[in-house]
């Protein structure tokens, strides 16, 4: 079913704690960012080096993900295929219940969140624990991550307090930053010693090593990938590169678009389980890829760009419209300028084609992008597959025509290619300036009064002026 | 290509664009008033009506090649074409080449493409006006349109060209990079969003204290000033081709 965009921001917009939470972070995401890159030159040449990094491994994907496999395989990561989120959730049931498992602690992974596992395992008695911070106080409140890096975005310190103190009553409520956190790492650390099985997502897969990268700050992917016996990693198939080498550069643009951090305080390099002879470590890592429909945006030069994303946030961070609505108004797993495109490409334009209306094409998005995704040039032509009617290359595109917008944008095309009907009509609109009946403005005049046309046009003007024209 | 700028430039076409057309026809007057001055001839082609714009961004690119093949038309000396708008400017010379790229007229676009120039961009770049302050002290609020600070990078040519003025203090508002919300189309189609982006953006303007505000795009005048007026604010917006000619006319 569609969703209702608009609706659902109107209704976050009533929101004034979210408002001002959102806010607040947003505005410190973005100083954090721009005080890491001081030099604009060496910031372009960076990222344009990440974006030649990721179109060569997009442009490659299948011949690199066979290689990865194989490479996986030969370190010892299992590697599984999922074509759907179900078949997704099904091999990690599978896992959970050849190991008799009913347990699962979870580092961040927005993979996890595309397949729903929480709430698939639950149904099967398996119970999953959110072990990073933002995560866990997300999982408390029974809500969906609002940002893809600071999921409780949305949040104040009050709020949190009163969460964590709902549900661990023995302690005395606090505000402290330093005693939540300590709260929660101590109530983690236990879960992480007991827990058969762990589970994270990947910021980036490396083809020629077989080997699976995650960075964190709070070491609890650290802990999620050594701890337990098993460690099960999901992640999309985009995520691949060809290269050792490409790493640096994406790790260093990766981070600091995302928090402004030169790098993160922990950069996991998973290469195989345990080896023998080796102190920690699972005895098996597992690898589960899935597509869930990224495999449709392949092949389209134009599209398949949206692919080349590396998930920092940064267009999230500096789009006027998530700022003003956060992640939820989206009901998507990815919100804000990149949810915008990837989601209706992955999930269908029927679905989530009025994403592709949540931007005033402001470019602040593609200006901050590491990867240099052109977004609004995305947004654009996902906006004509929505209304074109010759053929459709993004999946369920087509139905989202109407009839009468385009009957209107059919006359407007009229008019404005033939001047002379076109200069009576503006001469027509100025003389009825005051008789503009205000129900043509719709929504503008919400917060604005109704635009008035001038006493006469431009055109006419000039003309009276003596203005050459030919 | 020959470089349009590579002669002495004595006559330029006025592009005025349809908002300004219908709207803002002063602003487009004194853009002219402004070129005239500095002794450019200025043809304003009598056929011009929109660039395109709506349509294109909404999807509807039959309509809006249609409507921009009409506007190529117009301009058949290779001159410089000046646009009031950098939002109008930004579509002619940056999307004018991506329209129509398999067209038929592709290389005409491309040429079209290739004289656009945003007026405060031609003002300074091209023909380094100096302006002689002739108004009393005044605070301006200058808000840079989207299109001018990020597809046409010409937002710092307003502030140039103010900063000349001498009892002009320009002030630029808290979070000035931040869209207003207009986004064309987008205030009717997400008009809760888009006002809740627009009543922020007049809260800054107005915190600024200055006595009005200025910008190269009508789009963001007609968004902060509607607000304002709805909010019963006295602080009048003008396009930045009538203020310094009002200003420096004498």
């Amino acid at each position: 079913m569609a969703i209702n965009f608009r609706k659902n921001a109107a209704k976050a917009l009533k929101q004034d704690d979210i408002q001002i939470n959102l806010k607040n972070v947003v505005s410190r995401l973005r100083d954090h960012r721009s005080a890491a890159f001081t030099d604009a030159a060496l910031f372009e040449q960076l990222r344009l080096e990440c974006k030649s990094i990721r179109e060569r491994a997009v442009f490659r994907l299948p011949r690199l993900l066979e290689q990865l496999e194989g490479n996986l395989l030969r370190n010892g990561i299992q590697v599984h295929w999922a074509e759907t989120t179900l078949q997704a959730n099904q091999i990690v049931l599978d896992i959970m219940q050849r190991h008799q498992a009913t347990f699962l602690v979870k580092g961040k992974s927005m993979v996890s969140e595309e397949m729903g596992i929480n709430a698939f395992l639950a149904s099967h008695g398996i119970e999953c624990l959110e072990s990073d911070l933002g995560e866990f106080i997300i999982q408390l409140a029974n809500e969906k991550p609002a940002h893809i890096i600071v999921p409780a975005i949305h949040k104040n310190r009050k709020q949190i307090a009163s969460l964590m103190h709902k549900y661990f009553p023995e302690m005395p409520y606090s505000e402290d930053i330093d005693i939540l956190a300590a709260k929660a790492r101590y109530f983690l650390r236990d879960k992480f010693c007991n827990a058969p099985v762990g589970m994270t997502g990947v910021n980036f897969m490396v083809a020629e090593t077989g080997t699976l990268c995650l960075v964190e700050n709070e070491g609890n992917g650290r802990m999620c990938t050594t701890v337990p016996p098993v460690h099960i990693a999901v992640t999309g198939i985009e995520k691949v590169i060809e290269r050792l080498d490409d790493l640096p550069p994406l790790l260093s643009m990766l981070v600091r678009s995302a928090t402004g951090q030169p790098i993160t305080t922990y950069v996991n390099m998973i290469s195989s389980p345990r080896r023998e002879g080796e102190q920690d470590g699972p005895e098996e890592v597992h690898l589960v890829l899935l597509d869930n429909g990224r495999s449709n945006i392949c092949g389209d030069m134009e599209l398949q760009e949206t692919l080349h994303c590396i998930r920092c946030g940064a267009c999230i961070n500096h789009c006027p419209v998530y700022r003003q609505i956060g992640g939820h108004a989206y009901d998507t797993v990815i919100p804000g300028p990149i949810g915008a495109i990837l989601e209706p490409q992955k999930a269908g334009m029927d679905r989530y084609g009025e994403l592709t209306q949540a931007s005033t094409l402001c470019g602040a998005c593609s200006e901050v992008c590491p990867v240099k995704i052109p977004i609004p040039k995305i947004i654009n032509r996902l906006r004509w597959e929505a209304v074109r009617q010759d053929t459709c290359n993004v999946s369920g595109s087509c139905p989202a025509r109407k009839p009468l917008e385009a009957v209107i944008w059919k006359i407007w095309s009229q008019v404005c290619s033939n001047p002379g009907l076109y200069r009576l009509l503006a001469q027509l609109v100025t003389r009825l300036r005051n008789c503009i009946p205000a129900a043509i403005w719709q929504g503008w005049t919400i917060a604005r009064t109704p635009p008035k046309p001038a006493r006469t046009t431009l055109h006419e003007r000039l003309k009276a002026k003596g203005i050459d024209y030919e | 290509m020959k470089n349009v700028l590579s002669e002495k430039i004595t006559t330029v076409y006025f592009y005025g664009t349809c908002l300004v057309d219908v709207f803002y026809p002063q602003a487009g007057v004194c853009a002219v008033e402004l070129l005239q001055r500095e002794g450019i001839n200025v043809i304003y082609p009598q056929d011009q009506t929109c660039c395109g714009q709506p349509a294109w961004n909404s999807g509807y690119r039959n309509e809006a090649l249609t409507v921009a093949r009409t506007q190529l038309a117009l301009f058949p000396k290779p001159i410089p074409i000046i646009v009031p708008s950098a939002s109008c400017a930004g579509m002619m010379r940056v999307h004018y080449t991506e329209m129509f790229r398999d067209e038929p007229d592709a290389s005409g676009a491309h040429d079209v493409a290739g004289r656009i120039f945003e007026l405060t961009e031609f003002l300074v770049d091209v023909l380094g006006i100096t302006l002689t302050d002739l108004g009393d002290p005044i605070k301006v609020a200058v808000h840079a349109s989207c299109s001018a600070q990020r597809e046409m990078g010409c937002a710092t040519k307003m502030t140039k060209l103010l900063q000349q003025l001498c009892h002009v203090e320009v002030i630029e508002p808290e979070n000035n990079a931040e869209c207003c919300g207009f986004g064309g189309t987008f205030a009717v189609r997400q008009p809760e969003i888009s006002s809740a982006m627009a009543l922020e953006k007049v809260q800054t303007v107005l915190a600024t204290g200055a006595h009005c505000v200025v910008s190269q795009d009508c789009g963001c005048l007609m968004n902060i000033g509607g607000a304002m007026e709805k909010q019963k604010q006295v602080m009048p917006h003008q396009h930045i081709a009538a203020f310094l000619w009002e200003r420096t006319k004498g």
